[in-house]
């Protein structure tokens, strides 16, 4: 006897008489029950809707509250990444340009969107909570390129009390005071040595006259 | 007698149970490579197997339990550290495999290291490769019960313009101070301070808490103004279990994960060095040495370490350059540019008023590279005028090489030279021209006595202990005829010699010794010491194999040998080879600057060796083409310009001074081409086929080449200055000069950091000559035939031979071949200044 000649048996239980009538309609049942309920579709990107707050999103690099850079180029975001996004360069800070506490910094930041997977490894790994993830999820263009964010467009906006960096650190304080939070603004030294050293920067307090 | 004959036989072994299992080692070998030996790794950081035992971290401690008087099994009382302690016959080792309290112990002394070691692995340059971040996961804890402050020190300290120091990072292991002491001998690290302030550190009057001292002795023999400037120290930052030495250079640029590791030889001296090219994205950031027990060992110079920027500045060339109508270089393509070089070494070659073309590959060049050049001018041009010696070079070294150098495979190797219970040296400056030659004499020092005929003991060899056989520059050849059995230094050189296994150290500023080459080999033959030539550049030996000198066919058979010529034209396949005997690389720039050549082929030659005089053969040739890396003054007066591939980016063959291949692979990926191809491409462009387009090409016909000692060139025989000479030199002032380590030589353009721990240059001569010729004054003035003047500090050096003053020969301020136009040798006149 061949496979063939062995006649079909269906497994599913045999449908009463009512079912058996049903049965070509059956299937717009879950039509039918949603037909009175209120629709659940976004009118994107008319109305944009906010994310879950732990949504991963678009990455953000952040700052110190007197602006300089919390990362220090460290890279173990790049080394945990698993679709190897992320590339970093760092280089030593110096008294002339100050961009993070302490000797280090990221002088290149780059990540590949292309190829980022949103798992938040990279945040893991990031000891100084220099790289956390906004809920920015709005990442499109036309060109390759344009899909590698670099470190401008990675870092947080100024918040007030914040100056942009390069700029040198509170006098008086080690990396470790940064990181313990004793820094809470810029002060009045890392002001006045912007102000010297870039007098059009547009992160500096206005001079109030008289 | 038998069974005495069998115990000699025998090599004496020791067998031990470590972990329970039973291990038979050479008497006097450490139980922590016993324990390697059978596959049990016991942690450890001050433990290394080229420096010696220091049990200074405490790491490696083991249980141990050892027969006494009565054979019974004695436990130590406490655990002991398995790096210092030699396995004995019966011993029982536990490790922390098997035991518990080794377990304990280890895991104790971990959190010890712990305590003070700051938490920054992040931003530490070490982090990723580090023994103490690995082995604190292995077999540390991880959490600590130590919640009091880290002692911290101001970071980095700087040692050198390279070497910095992390001192909170370090755990005193010991390994970088014993490295300096034992294996470089610049002993300026060392520990400071005692318990908990103990630190290593250089002489910095404030950590030592002094006031108004200075180094002396050794320390203050460093003219560069910093302690730790040592030709070897890069190999302390390799060594360093911790993050506690960083480099400059690399600090901050990678970590270990981002780079690719490409195995890969040296090219700054002609030793040969295993290394690694450490490259991220096509840019080399760090080079490593390789480990190679029969050549360098795990050490390099800081100069293969650190002088790799030169490759990758912004002037290299990636378009081959054509000088243009208007007289400027401008970019074509690469078939424009082979069609002008062909073109004009056509018109060069074979045009009416034809003077011929010389071949220049410099001292650089691979095995295959030389190959080409040479069969480029003998095939294509039609000419012996070819030599990759762009130094003072002549028919006597000619005669040695090809007498006793060429072609005669691994003479005396590193292995010889340490275990040489004499070696002497002429024209030959173990540390500034060896390299890792003088690490090797200085590992045999107290078992090896070594003599150095030169001018004056240099630091580098009386780090050997050296004993001067003084001899006036340009009199080598003498001082060589009077090593004769008697008494005195000379029947100490002369019984020396004699020796066993003793070996003759010659170095290129012999070649410019009339009568030199003649002495050494004649003092070879009368002594039966075994003769070495070490020469600088890394290609030279290379060269002389492949035949890139005007005498010499590739094997070592002479240009002037009828057969010889027809045994490798057969292998050619070409009717002939040129019969007009060829010129040295200093005679064709003569004869070029006078305007006897038509055209010049020209690889990596730098001009500022060169003097001036001849620096403008380079100019003067009516049709130059440069195969170059970056732009140099040579290219600037080249018609084309071929780019070519550093060795970094190319494969090929370093020839060492052993004899030994060190073939090497391309680090980076890139387009750049080498030598060889592009002389085959230009051949080709001419209607030859030189057969060299790739490495293997090269090498299966090189391995065609006959090699047949009846048709070497005769053995040297010139005569040295005459008596009258000689005479007229004892009244003059004669210059002793030899190429520092590092300097200024192009290789290492772009590193800073590396040029900061050279030498601080000085001017060297004998109280009784400073006396003798009236000079007053910090400052000595040196001038010769050139147009320009030398002035240097002076360093009135005791111990030196009269009448004689040493310059470096191409250090800042101190360009003697360019400023001077003189070599070592030569006279020059010599007075005192304030400033």
């Amino acid at each position: 006897m061949t496979r063939a000649d062995v006649p079909f048996v269906s497994n599913l239980p045999r449908k009463g008489a009512a079912g058996r009538f049903f049965a070509p309609v059956a299937g717009f049942g879950v039509t039918m029950r949603n037909i009175f309920r209120r629709p659940k579709t976004e009118q994107y990107p008319r109305q944009k809707l906010p994310t879950e707050p732990r949504y991963h999103g678009r990455h953000q690099l952040n700052r110190h509250p007197d602006g300089l850079e919390k990362c220090i180029g460290c890279e173990l975001c790049a080394w945990a990444c698993p679709a190897d996004a992320i590339y970093v360069e760092a280089d030593s800070n110096t008294p002339e340009a100050q961009y993070s506490p302490g000797e280090r910094y990221g002088s290149v930041y780059q990540i590949n969107y292309l190829r980022c997977i949103f798992c938040g490894l990279c945040i893991e790994a990031c000891p100084t909570r220099a790289l956390t993830m906004t809920n920015d999820y709005e990442l499109q263009g036309p060109t390759r390129e344009g899909l590698i964010y670099e470190k401008q467009d990675l870092l947080a906006p100024l918040a007030p009390g914040m100056l942009l960096a390069p700029h040198p650190m509170v006098p008086g304080t080690t990396d470790a005071d940064y990181y313990r939070g004793d820094v809470t603004q810029a002060v009045r030294k890392q002001i006045d040595w912007v102000r010297e050293n870039r007098p059009d920067d547009p992160s500096l307090p206005e001079v109030h006259h008289g | 007698m038998t069974v005495k004959q069998e115990w000699a036989m025998t090599p004496p072994t020791v067998t031990a149970i470590i972990d329970g299992i039973r291990v038979t080692v050479p008497p006097g070998t450490l139980i922590i490579r016993a324990a390697e030996s059978i596959g049990i790794e016991i942690p450890r950081f001050c433990d290394h197997p080229l420096l010696e035992p220091a049990g200074a971290c405490r790491q490696c401690l083991v249980e141990i339990a050892e027969p006494g008087p009565d054979g019974k099994l004695r436990p130590y009382l406490k655990p002991q550290t398995s790096c210092s302690m030699v396995l004995t016959e019966g011993m029982v080792v536990r490790t922390q495999v098997t035991s518990k309290v080794a377990e304990r112990a280890q895991r104790g002394i971990m959190e010890l290291l712990l305590i003070n070691h700051p938490l920054d692995c992040p931003v530490c340059d070490k982090g990723g490769e580090c023994p103490l971040q690995n082995q604190a996961m292995t077999t540390g804890q991880a959490d600590s019960r130590f919640t009091e402050a880290k002692r911290t020190f101001e970071k980095p300290l700087t040692l050198s313009t390279e070497i910095l120091l992390d001192r909170e990072r370090c755990i005193l292991c010991q390994r970088c101070t014993r490295f300096s002491d034992q294996i470089s001998g610049d002993p300026f690290i060392e520990l400071q301070e005692r318990g908990a302030r103990s630190q290593v550190g250089a002489f910095d009057p404030e950590v030592l808490d002094f006031d108004g001292y200075a180094p002396t002795g050794l320390a203050a023999e460093d003219e560069s103004g910093r302690p730790f400037s040592s030709y070897f120290s890069g190999n302390t930052i390799q060594i360093c279990p911790v993050g506690a030495l960083t480099s400059a250079g690399y600090r901050f640029r990678a970590r270990p994960f981002d780079l690719v590791a490409s195995p890969s030889i040296a090219g700054h001296d002609s030793s040969g060095s295993a290394i690694a090219i450490e490259h991220r994205r096509g840019k080399v950031l760090r080079v490593l040495a390789g480990n190679d027990p029969e050549v360098n060992e795990e050490w390099i110079t800081d100069k293969d370490r650190f002088a790799f920027p030169w490759s990758s500045l912004d002037d290299r060339i990636t378009r081959p350059l054509v000088r243009g109508e208007d007289g400027e270089l401008r970019e074509a393509t690469w078939p424009e540019a082979l069609a002008r070089a062909a073109d004009g070494l056509r018109e060069a070659v074979s045009g009416a008023r034809s003077k011929g073309v010389g071949v220049l590959p410099g001292g650089r060049v691979t095995l295959e590279d030389a190959y080409a050049y040479q069969k480029f001018a003998r095939v294509v041009l039609g000419t012996n005028d070819v030599d990759a010696r762009s130094r003072i070079a002549g028919d006597e070294e000619e005669a040695f090489l090809g007498s006793r150098v060429a072609g005669s495979g691994l003479g005396v190797t590193f292995a010889d030279l340490e275990a040489a219970p004499v070696v002497a040296l002429i024209g030959f400056e173990p540390e500034d021209e060896g390299g890792v030659v003088f690490l090797r004499l200085r590992k045999a020092r107290g078992r090896q006595k070594v003599f150095t005929f030169a001018p004056f003991v240099s630091r580098g060899n009386a780090k050997l202990d050296a004993t001067l056989v003084p001899t006036v520059p340009g009199l080598e050849g003498a001082a060589l005829d009077s090593i004769r059995r008697g008494s005195g230094t000379v029947g100490d050189v002369f019984d020396g010699l004699s020796q066993e296994g003793a070996v003759l150290v010659v170095g290129e500023r012999l070649a410019g010794v009339p009568g030199g080459f003649t002495a050494a080999v004649a003092l070879a033959d009368r002594t039966g010491a075994r003769l070495a030539w070490i020469p600088r550049r890394a290609g030279e030996r290379g060269a002389v194999e492949a035949g890139a000198l005007p005498g010499l066919l590739p094997g070592g058979s002479s240009a002037q040998s009828a057969e010889a010529r027809e045994g490798v034209a057969r292998v050619w396949g070409v009717s002939g080879l040129p019969l007009a005997p060829g010129r040295a690389a200093y005679d064709i720039l003569g004869l070029a600057s006078s305007g006897g050549l038509s055209g010049l082929v020209v690889g990596g030659l730098t001009l500022s060796d060169l003097p001036k005089t001849l620096a403008n053969g380079i100019a003067k040739a009516p049709f130059l083409v440069s195969l170059e890396v970056r732009l140099s003054d040579v290219t600037a007066h080249a018609d084309v310009v071929f780019p070519v591939a550093p060795s970094s980016e190319k494969a090929g063959t370093f020839v060492n001074w052993e004899g030994r291949l060190r073939p090497f692979t391309a680090a980076l990926q890139t387009s750049a081409l080498s030598d060889h191809r592009v002389l085959d491409m230009l051949a080709r462009e001419m209607g030859v086929t030189l057969g060299t387009p790739t490495v293997e090409a090269v090498t299966a016909e090189l391995a065609r080449i006959p090699i047949d000692d009846s048709l070497r060139p005769p053995p040297p025989s010139a005569s040295g200055p005459s008596a009258a000479e000689a005479a007229r030199r004892a009244k003059a002032t004669t210059l002793a000069t030899w190429h520092a380590l590092i300097d200024q030589g192009s290789l290492q353009d772009g590193e800073p950091f590396l040029a900061g721990t050279a030498r601080v240059p000085v001017a060297r001569m004998s109280p009784a000559t400073v006396a003798a010729l009236g000079i007053e004054g910090r400052v000595l003035k040196v001038s010769g035939p050139g147009r320009g003047t030398i002035s240097l500090p002076l360093a009135v050096t005791p111990g030196m031979v009269d009448g004689v003053v040493w310059l470096p020969m191409n250090s800042p301020g101190s360009t003697v071949a360019r400023t001077l136009g003189v070599a070592h040798g030569d006279t020059v006149s010599v007075k005192g200044s304030e400033s």
